[in-house]
């Protein structure tokens, strides 16, 4: 509203422009030619004066510019100005302005402009809180930081956290392996990386995640988030007695505020009933070690999840889809929708046996059924 | 909603320019007074939107709104403002706008500032100045406009182009469109004259502040763009005969040519045909000027990007334009009074000569910067006309008329007295032999044609000075009464002695730099050292550093003369990720007027840099020269008094017609 009072506001000063002399009526009297000719000849009067030049030269120069003098002098007189001469095309003249103008201008701006599109400047841009803006613009906004920044390892590691949050947990691994690369080796990076490839593994604690876990007790032996993960490992091996001691010495050894400490507590708890019930690692697990704080974030996730879901309804055909949405849920500790998730698949894909399949691996791998 | 704004300001402004372009010409047609007073109020209301326009799209670039495709283009959040700033004209869509506003800056002058203007040439000249805007604006909103808006904003913009990322950016367009788009003032003039058929010694008194103007913008912003070309490209060259540089110096060349050619219709009321035609010759020149780097037909630096339709659209205006003036000067000229006749030797007959060299000058590097573009567009062949052309064309050309500059200040006007003139010359020619004698020995008799040059330049300079002794009559007359003519000497002969001045500066550094540029190109290790004259460089080491929006290798040289530390140099690669993209900057350590210049090249394998030294005696003279030269021009533009020659009672069997 306020874009089409200022147009109209420009438009009339536009017209006002045009109008105005027209209103005001002709001034007669045109600026006198013949002055510079004058001036010609002060000059003379001055440099004879100065001796600069001779008494004949200044004789000579004085008739040759009176002479100009007389022919502009004559000149003058026939382009008299005619006040007040043919109304008709100062009608036309206000016209044109009244119509033609608007019409021009507003038919050119019209095919060329975007009235209704708001402007994007930076700072209104970074003014948006990050959890109104949508996770895609702050993950476009992170990776082109790090495309333009090939060699800054800390872009990565603000991304990493996110694609495992968005379940992209490839680029996860990528962007754990790139910051180890480029920030050096620390205890940290290295669990972090073990991490993501627990959950890109689905879970499962690979032989190249434990590796990346050792390497992180390599440089810290007491580090929290690689025992727990070594822990799992061993459940995951069978070994539940060693487990165990892993998880209790943990537990034992942790400050009494520490925020992973009813995790590690579940986990021990789960193991300690009988084998059939929690046969996998819980996702629940992985996320919680992550550290990643819930509140704000969770709900862009869940904003996102959303958005998934709507669109699995629409292509009930996307295996990975189906995937993605199913750990989503379960990340935010949604279990039922989990299974529903999960049931919405299995029928959708339900003719596809090696994709029903992949979602049952997937129920179980998340400890859903 | 301010990008939508400076769009509608830029329509509305093009609105007006068509109104403009047809009223007062009525008006002065029929004598109405009030439809020629909004030629005027158009002229300055034009020039409000036109500003408000360049005023969004700079806000745009400063706030790095990436909703604006040109914006986004060509800007990143991460730049310095300074950048941010200048990015708005570093691109084609905004380097446009920028020409059509300094237009409409010029329209808006005549409007507000015109007062001595007859009513019917001033109508006439804002209409034909509407025109040119209205062709440039339908230019801009149609193939090139900068207000283009993305729906979805990306998050981070495509960065300016790193070689442009520099303070040059910020001071040579402006000075070189203010140039370029200064002559369309004395085009619209002539074409008005045209228009009218009446042409006067008070035309050419209208037209002369705006030329000189015109000039001293396209003098310094030529310097300008040598400069930053000197120190930007990491070659040490200053001039390269880049037919984008050729199609400023062109206009330059027409202008000088047309600032002389006006003087003399002023005081003699001779030469007025050459006078008009220059005028519209120098405005075309710089209308081409603009099509060779905007069309896409040239690549270099200054073409941001090219579109065959904006190619055909800037053809067209070109066709109109200059086809349509010189088509009206074809039917009106001969129509025009002839102007007086003068002799051969005499103040209007030095100028005369002035203006057939620089015409002739202009005409060689016309043709050898269109030459290969139209052989390349008729049969394919791509041939490269190279600075040998032109140094064997160009300075032929130049060499007699900077010979004959002293004489033209010291001749009279009407008749002149040749022999006196040179009696008068002799101290300067004294200076000049002296140079040549000195420096021939100081060479050991080398055959060059250097010590040449150097005397040339002298005498240039020494002839400026010989002027005004002249004509203060300092060495003739007691000191005292020589100060008071020096006071009542008007301020244009000052402005003429100087620019003449600054002529003989530049040539120096010019031919010094030429022929004393020592070079040494090495590859060094950390701590290593090399000798260039008596400077001594050593290679300390290399450090990283991080920019706002790139990464340098910064490689530190300490400088010694005679074992003592004179100033450490710092050379740098900078590399651009977003655009993938390296630039060398050169360090330069000036001592006096001359300058060291260390740039780097690349880096071999076993760690040795190789670097690129430079000794350049006297360059800075290249660049002073043309401030001095511009300086003389405002000199001369302050002086507000109207002279005329004092002609001497000619005798009349050595009258040659003037045209």
């Amino acid at each position: 509203m306020t874009l089409w009072l200022a147009f109209s506001l420009m438009t009339a000063a536009a017209i006002f422009a045009v109008v105005w002399p027209l209103s005001r009526g002709a001034r007669g009297r045109d600026v006198d030619t013949t002055e510079i000719y004058r001036d010609q000849l002060g000059e003379i009067g001055r440099d004879l004066a100065m001796h600069r030049i001779g008494e004949a030269e200044a004789h000579a120069a004085r008739v040759e510019v009176s002479r100009r003098l007389l022919a502009a002098a004559d000149a003058q007189q026939e382009s008299t100005l005619q006040p007040g001469a043919a109304l008709r095309h100062r009608r036309i003249a206000a016209l044109a302005a009244l119509v033609l103008l608007p019409l021009i201008a507003g038919g050119i701006y019209l095919l060329l402009g975007s009235p209704n599109m708001p402007g994007a400047p930076l700072a209104a841009r970074l003014a948006v809180p990050p959890e109104q803006r949508s996770l895609a613009s702050l993950v476009s906004q992170a990776e082109a930081h790090v495309e333009r920044n090939a060699g800054d390892g800390r872009g990565w590691e603000v991304l990493a956290p996110v694609y495992l949050r968005m379940g992209r947990f490839d680029d996860a691994v990528r962007a754990r392996k790139n910051a180890l690369a480029l920030n050096g080796e620390t205890a940290d990076r290295r669990a972090d990386l073990g991490e993501a490839l627990v959950a890109a593994g689905n879970g499962i604690v690979s032989v190249e995640a434990k590796a990346a876990f050792d390497g992180a007790l390599a440089l810290n032996p007491k580090h929290e988030k690689a025992r727990f993960f070594i822990g799992l490992a061993l459940q995951q091996d069978g070994r539940k007695a060693e487990a165990a001691r892993t998880w209790q010495t943990l537990l034992d050894e942790a400050p009494p505020d520490a925020p992973w400490a009813a995790t590690v507590r579940q986990a021990l708890a789960e193991l300690a009933v009988p084998a059939g019930s929690s046969s996998g690692p819980s996702a629940e697990d992985v996320a919680a070690a992550s550290k990643l704080r819930e509140g704000e974030r969770n709900e862009m996730v869940r904003g996102m999840v959303a958005r998934l879901a709507a669109r699995m309804k629409d292509e009930p055909g996307d295996l990975d889809g189906w995937l993605r949405l199913i750990r989503a849920y379960t990340v935010l500790g949604e279990r039922e929708q989990a299974r529903a998730a999960a049931a919405d698949a299995r029928r959708a894909l339900g003719n596809d046996r090696d994709k029903a399949q992949r979602i049952d691996d997937l129920v179980k791998a998340l400890g859903l059924s | 909603m301010i990008a939508e704004l400076g769009h509608y300001a830029l329509v509305l402004a093009l609105g007006l320019s068509l109104i403009q372009g047809v009223a007062p010409l009525i008006g002065a047609r029929r004598g109405d007074a009030a439809l020629m007073q909004l030629g005027s109020s158009t002229a300055l209301m034009q020039f409000v939107f036109a500003a408000a326009s360049f005023a969004a799209l700079v806000a745009c670039y400063l706030m790095s709104d990436f909703s604006v495709a040109n914006v986004f283009q060509n800007s990143n959040s991460q730049m310095p403002v300074i950048y941010k700033f200048t990015s708005a004209w570093g691109n084609h869509e905004g380097s446009m706008l920028l020409w059509v506003l300094i237009l409409a800056l010029f329209g808006a002058l005549v409007a507000g500032f015109g007062s001595n203007l007859p009513a019917t040439l001033k109508a006439d000249v804002l209409a034909v100045q509407a025109w040119i805007g209205a062709a440039f604006y339908l230019f801009i909103l149609f193939t090139s406009n900068p207000f283009l808006r993305i729906a979805e904003p990306p998050f981070e913009g495509r960065d300016l182009n790193p070689i442009l990322q520099d303070f040059g950016l910020a001071v040579h367009p402006p000075l070189l469109y203010l140039g370029y788009v200064g002559c369309s003032i004395a085009f619209s003039f002539a074409a008005a004259a045209l228009i009218e058929g009446r042409i006067d010694a008070a035309w050419a008194r209208y037209v002369r502040p705006w030329t000189l103007g015109a000039w001293m913008a396209l003098t310094v912003g030529i310097a300008m763009g040598s400069y930053w070309a000197y120190y930007e490209l990491g070659w040490g060259g200053w001039w390269f005969w880049d037919p984008v540089e050729n199609a400023s110096l062109m206009p330059w060349l027409a202008a000088t040519a047309l600032l002389h050619s006006a003087v003399v219709m002023e005081k003699r009321d001779a030469l007025k045909i050459w006078t008009l035609l220059l005028a519209i010759l120098a405005f075309s020149l710089s209308l081409l000027g603009t099509f060779l780097v905007r069309s896409g037909v040239l690549t270099s630096v200054h073409t941001f990007a090219s579109d065959p339709t904006r190619g055909v659209f800037i053809l067209a205006i070109l066709v109109i334009f200059i086809g349509g003036s010189l088509a009206l000067f074809a039917w009106r000229a001969p129509a025009l009074t002839q102007g007086g006749l003068f002799a051969p030797v005499s103040r209007e007959g030095a100028l005369l000569l002035n203006n057939l060299f620089l015409a002739s000058a202009c005409a060689t590097v016309f043709v050898g910067t269109l030459y290969p573009l139209a052989l390349e567009a008729l049969t394919g062949d791509k041939i490269s006309v190279g600075a040998p052309f032109f140094v064997l064309t160009f300075a032929p050309l130049f060499v007699p008329l900077l010979l004959a500059m002293p004489f033209g200040p010291l001749l009279a006007w009407k008749r002149g007295d040749a022999y006196g003139a040179a009696q008068r010359l002799l101290a300067a020619a004294a200076v000049g032999v002296m140079a040549v004698v000195i420096v021939l020995i100081a060479e050991g008799g080398s055959v060059s044609l250097a010590p040449f040059g150097i005397g040339l330049a002298l005498f240039v300079m020494g002839g400026a000075v010989t002027d005004l002794a002249e004509r203060t009559g300092v060495v003739r007359i007691p000191f005292a009464a020589a100060r008071a003519r020096a006071a009542g000497l008007p301020r244009s002969a000052w402005g003429t002695a100087l620019a003449h001045f600054g002529v003989g500066v530049t040539l120096l550094g010019i031919v010094a730099e030429t022929h004393w540029n020592a070079e040494r190109i090495v590859s060094l290790k950390p701590s290593q050292a090399v000798t260039l004259r008596h400077y001594e460089l050593t290679f300390e080491d290399v450090v990283a550093r991080q920019g706002p929006n790139y990464r340098e290798q910064v490689a530190r040289f300490a400088v010694r003369r005679d074992g003592q530390v004179l100033a450490t140099l710092e050379p740098s690669k900078r590399s651009f990720a977003t655009r993938g993209m390296t630039t060398t900057e050169a360090a330069l350590l000036t001592r006096g007027v001359s300058q060291l210049y260390v740039s780097l090249g690349d880096t071999a394998a076993d760690g040795a840099l190789v670097v690129r030294i430079y000794h350049k005696p006297l360059v800075l003279l290249i660049w002073l020269g043309a401030l001095v030269m511009a300086l003389g021009g405002a000199l001369s533009l302050s002086d507000r008094r109207l002279r005329i020659g004092a002609p001497k009672p000619a005798a009349k069997s050595t009258l040659a017609p003037a045209e």
